[in-house]
């Protein structure tokens, strides 16, 4: 297969995406679809608070664990039972901690999916990250970048998820620049003070009346 | 390959990329934002940094998709279909190989059924086919699978869709911001013009480039064919002087 004719820039066209489809359990969920889990698999626990308690990984799953629980909503206020969630975020001291390896207590990347009993809901076991710096030097609010994929979505959707208990670093969040005013709090997750960790809610609408930022970059 | 936030991408050509909102593709209707997506002016260490899983550890047949349903039956365990090897090279926009980078497939078996719960078509399962694959890029950007072609199997879109025979692919590439999920169609397929999916993309040029071509110098002889899928991702580029007063 040859590669494509470079575009007007002289560069090659980047791989067009397609839709990740109804199945896409199989490839990057596999207990979601009910296959057996290979013996490394990305999932939904991106801290492991068991590893931090016992002291392993030097430290790097320290910070507040957290739960993080989310729903996806389509355009006509259905859910969405068939996403597939990837996370990125930094650990507690906002630094992305670039090497993955699963024996890790902190790996900074997962994934989430409802299963079939789960009403759409998906969740994520992590801590909450700490700030990064904007390169303007001014410190991000804690964020974690979320990415979506499903049937229907034909180039997945970036967004990022923001924590209501950090009221004033959001209002002072550099990236909230560039999100109109009426349209931020579609970002902010709402902390639940019931179960034995902190619990998130987020709620993610694809489309219509409060419909969530979604970014290119 | 993980960058750090010194790190720019080529911006992405969203009209190159399928139209999200694509209504032949029904699915699409109420899945698309209507409101703009937000360009970030400045991108960040968020979006300029990403998994590295150059240290994630694979199993043997991670990427053996003939095997790695039952590894360790190849003597009376070996899926129904076409024996297949699929290759290519993940390169960037300026054609350099993005090394180190994990590379997942699943897909259907030569029926076109896929091994999860919610797939009720009749073809039948394979009792020796999984359809779940993952390689890691070497130095040169190289990736390879074995495992067999997938059947076209019909969905619900039209009263008579079907989809032409793919495999799904994920790259993760440097940083987030390469992050793609696409499909890989196959060289001469009739049905590929026919579908909704597929023409998502406006650009028959970008069809051109998600079509693996049949590559019989990468065959083995009495064994297996091969078919050959390069990938793209976003070009990076190192961000000089930034913000210096």
């Amino acid at each position: 297969m040859p590669l494509p004719t470079r575009n007007s820039q002289g560069l090659y066209p980047e791989t067009p995406s397609q839709t990740a489809g109804p199945f896409v359990h199989i490839g990057l969920a596999l207990d979601v679809a009910g296959l057996t889990p290979r013996e490394q698999e990305i999932g939904s626990n991106i801290a492991s608070a068991e590893a931090e308690a016992e002291g392993e990984g030097e430290g790097e799953g320290e910070g507040e664990p957290i739960e993080i629980v989310g729903t996806v909503i389509d355009g006509n206020g259905d859910t969405v039972d068939d996403i597939l969630v990837e996370a990125w975020q930094a650990d507690a001291h906002g630094v992305y901690q670039t090497d993955y390896r699963a024996d890790r207590a902190f790996r900074g990347f997962g994934r989430t999916a409802p299963g079939a009993n789960d009403a759409g809901v998906w969740s994520l076991h992590t801590i909450k990250p700490g700030r990064v710096a904007h390169p303007n030097g001014q410190p991000m609010a804690p964020h974690i970048n979320l990415m979506l994929f499903a049937r229907g979505i034909n180039i997945h959707l970036h967004t990022r998820l923001y924590f209501d208990d950090e009221h004033e670093a959001n209002m002072a969040c550099p990236l909230f620049d560039a999100v109109p005013p009426s349209r931020r709090d579609t970002l902010i997750a709402h902390r639940e003070q019931d179960g034995a960790k902190p619990r998130y809610r987020f709620v993610i609408r694809l489309q219509g009346p409060r419909e969530t930022v979604f970014f290119d970059f | 390959m993980a960058q750090n936030d010194r790190t720019a991408f080529v911006m992405r050509d969203r009209s190159w990329h399928p139209r999200p909102y694509a209504p032949a593709y029904k699915t699409s209707v109420a899945r698309s934002p209507q409101q703009a997506l937000v360009s970030l002016q400045t991108p960040t260490a968020s979006e300029l940094t990403g998994p590295d899983f150059d240290h994630f550890a694979l199993g043997l047949y991670d990427n053996d998709l003939l095997l790695n349903f039952r590894p360790g039956t190849e003597q009376d365990g070996l899926p129904i279909g076409e024996r297949l090897i699929v290759y290519g090279r993940v390169v960037d926009q300026y054609n350099k190989p993005v090394a180190g980078t994990l590379v997942e497939i699943w897909q259907a078996n030569a029926g076109g059924r896929y091994r999860h719960k919610k797939d009720a078509y009749r073809a039948p399962l394979d009792p020796n086919f999984g359809g779940v694959g993952r390689t890691i890029t070497d130095a040169d950007g190289w990736y390879r699978f074995r495992t067999i072609k997938p059947g076209p199997y019909p969905w619900p879109n039209d009263v008579n869709s079907w989809r032409p025979a793919h495999i799904h692919v994920s790259v993760m590439g440097p940083s987030i911001s390469t992050r793609l999920v696409t499909q890989l169609y196959f060289e001469g397929d009739p049905l590929i013009p026919l579908c909704p999916i597929v023409h998502t993309l406006d650009d028959p040029d970008a069809v051109d480039t998600l079509t693996a071509r049949l590559d019989m110098a990468a065959a083995r002889p009495m064994d297996c064919l091969a078919y050959r899928f390069d990938i793209v991702t976003r070009g990076a580029l190192q961000t000089y002087f930034e913000n210096q007063s």
